[in-house]
């Protein structure tokens, strides 16, 4: 439990956009995540807050590791 | 239960811009600092700053500090105190260039010095015409300096607790600060950081209105452990509002939107700009669109089943200039109003963007006691959007935001190293009570077998702040909000959540802000309904007038009684003539 309570926290962000999209993602999607989305989304929250937006407002391209992710937040 | 207590030399709160200009200051005289923040540094909400920080360098076209002083002045709807104004736009260029030295990767000129653009508000030769004041890293401005004075503090040795909350201030008998209770948030333990000094740098408290631009972090930690403590809260009453953010999320529209031809309705699909302002319509000045805004909400033409918003209509334009002219827009509304504008309207609404008040502090960043005098309390400092310095006054003009936590960051830093360098003081000894009031907080929680949701309180808090106390603000309503702020405040008192677990307990950390906010809230509900008067960001229906004679003056409330008292205006500058009121017109 802990190593998701920490992802939940760590999805506060210093940008509302940010907040907002995360949070909407983990309540939905966070406790059915299989390991591997899980390490993937980890090392995700460990990047810029700015590139974060980029790549979920589709304004850049996200590096090919978080596509599927990062196609999965712009859903919510 | 005895309690881990560690000493530093000074302990900052907060690892935004303000937050980490001051440790710089400090670690790089060799002190011991250590740094709390909640979450990562360079995720602190100055990221989300985008337009820039302005100085006259002069590097475009002739500019000085004394226009720059003037604009903020005007700006400040002459609440600013004029000292700290002129300090401020002294330091700026310096400010600015030591950034550059330290790497900030300013955009530049030809000639190689940093580019700078116009900005509203800002002129030369006092009020004559826009001037390129601005400087800017590209639109990441606030990210860059977050990176460039993390790093910096990186290398000067600063000790980083990253997703530490504090919880409340530690005073002595004699009113001292002596350090802060923090809770480490992996672990749910709380320790004491005791410190010679302590610089709250928490930011602003956006949060308390239901439409914010704020990041979930703003919650006003500083001011409310400062108000806990018997630390009075200035201005609170002054916050800056955007006419169009997307209702119920905060995000902003760009008024680029109302630029290109897009314009508001109201539920009876009437262009209700028309009745207000007949010439220019949408195109009128934010304040007088907010206005608008808000005058339909109050009078029942508000859209959707709460008849809490406004629509803002686009998809005349057709998909292809909205694409072409204000891209990301449809991106945008898309994700976070849940409509496709090219097809149906957006959903707006005013939303908070910036708080002008704070914790009181004179120019040196020290912490001001209040009661009317210029005496501060011992050992603690302020600065950034959390600290009323005020060179905001009643409204802040773009890009004066990271000026002020750059300026005041750095002029706090070098306070504490000159008032803990002087006689080398050692720490005084801790009360034995120093941790008594976070504890107390912390047990009603974890014991309570019931009570309020801390996610219904706080979310009658924002509707309360958002309705009663909002971008115009009308006599019975702003009456009804006090009574509603105390009441929320009142069930605040026994919040209850079930999880009671220590680890990354968001839940609790929740709580614990939203007892932070209740003080925000009160205050600025208080203050507003106080001051009769429109100055600024303070706009009432039933007193459309700034009244000088009057209202010259600064608001300061205290929790201990609710009370309010007034203190005046500083008028005079440091070294150059006054700058007498004047009818703000733009």
């Amino acid at each position: 439990m802990g190593d998701l309570d920490r992802i939940r926290w760590q999805c506060r962000r210093g940008l509302l956009e940010l907040d907002l999209v995360l949070n909407r993602f983990i309540e939905a999607e966070l406790e059915s995540l299989s390991p591997g989305q899980l390490g993937v989304f980890k090392e995700f929250l460990a990047e810029n807050d700015t590139s974060l937006l980029a790549w979920v407002m589709g304004q850049e391209e996200p590096p090919a590791q978080y596509e599927a992710l990062v196609r999965q937040l712009q859903q919510r | 239960m005895a309690i881990t207590t560690r000493q530093f030399d000074a302990v900052v709160v907060g690892a935004g811009g303000s937050g980490l200009r001051a440790a710089l200051q400090l670690a790089e005289a060799n002190l011991r600092v250590a740094v709390l923040s909640k979450v990562f540094p360079t995720r602190s909400h100055t990221v989300a700053a985008q337009g820039g920080v302005s100085a006259s360098l002069g590097n475009e076209e002739p500019d000085n500090w004394h226009w720059h002083m003037y604009d903020t002045v005007k700006g400040s709807d002459y609440l600013g105190d004029q000292d700290a104004i002129e300090f401020m736009c002294r330091k700026a260029n310096e400010a600015v260039i030591e950034l550059e030295h330290y790497g900030m990767p300013f955009d530049r000129l030809d000639n190689g010095k940093i580019y700078q653009r116009p900005f509203g508000g800002h002129t030369s030769n006092y009020g004559e015409r826009a001037v390129k004041r601005a400087c800017a890293a590209a639109d990441r401005t606030g990210h860059a300096m977050l990176h460039t004075l993390y790093q910096r503090n990186v290398r000067a040795k600063t000790q980083f607790f990253v997703e530490w909350m504090a919880l409340d201030l530690i005073r002595n008998q004699a009113g001292d600060v002596l350090g802060v209770v923090a809770m480490e948030m992996e672990t749910g333990e709380v320790t004491i950081l005791q410190a010679k000094a302590t610089l709250l740098a928490t930011g602003g408290a956006g949060r308390i209105y239901a439409a914010s631009t704020n990041a979930f972090i703003n919650t006003g930690d500083g001011l409310g452990m400062a108000a806990r403590a018997g630390i009075p809260l200035e201005d609170m009453e002054f916050w800056q509002f955007h006419p169009t953010g997307v209702a119920g999320a905060g995000v902003l529209i760009t008024e680029g939107v109302r630029g290109e031809g897009g314009f508001l309705l109201n539920k009876n699909g009437e262009r209700f700009m028309e009745r207000y302002a007949p010439t220019v319509k949408d195109l009128a000045s934010r304040d007088v669109v907010s206005r608008a805004m808000a005058t339909e909400i109050k009078e029942g033409r508000g859209a959707g089943k709460d008849a809490d918003h406004i629509l803002l209509k686009l998809d005349h334009l057709g998909a292809d200039v909205i694409d072409k002219r204000l891209p990301g827009i449809r991106e945008i509304a898309k994700k976070f109003a849940n409509v496709d504008p090219a097809k149906d309207p957006i959903p707006v609404v005013p939303t908070c963007h910036y708080q002008m008040g704070g914790i009181p502090t004179n120019m040196h960043g020290q912490v001001l006691a209040g009661h009317g005098g210029n005496a501060i309390i011992k050992g603690l400092y302020a600065a950034g959007e959390c600290a009323c310095v005020s060179v905001h006054g009643a409204n802040r003009l773009g890009t004066n935001s990271l000026l002020d936590l750059l300026v005041f960051g750095k002029a706090s830093g070098e306070q504490v190293v000159k008032d803990l360098g002087a006689d080398a003081i050692a720490h005084q000894e801790l009360p034995k009570d120093a941790a008594d009031r976070a504890l107390a907080r912390l047990a009603r929680l974890d014991s309570a077998k019931s009570g309020e949701s801390v996610h219904e309180v706080g979310a009658e808090l924002r509707r309360t702040m958002q309705l009663h106390c909002g971008v115009f603000r009308f006599p019975d309503s702003l009456a009804e909000g006090v009574r509603k702020i105390h009441e929320v405040a009142q069930r605040a008192g026994s919040l209850y959540f079930k999880d009671k677990s220590k680890v990354f307990n968001t839940a609790r950390v929740e709580a614990l802000e939203l007892e932070n906010l209740v003080e925000v809230a009160v205050s600025t509900m208080v203050s507003a309904h106080a001051r009769q008067e429109s100055r600024g960001a303070h706009d009432r229906s039933d007193f459309p007038d700034r009244d000088d004679a009057q209202w010259m003056k600064h608001t300061f409330w205290y929790k201990e009684g609710n009370r309010l008292e007034y203190r005046p205006v500083n008028l005079k500058p440091l070294t150059v003539e006054s700058f007498e009121p004047k009818a703000r017109v733009y």
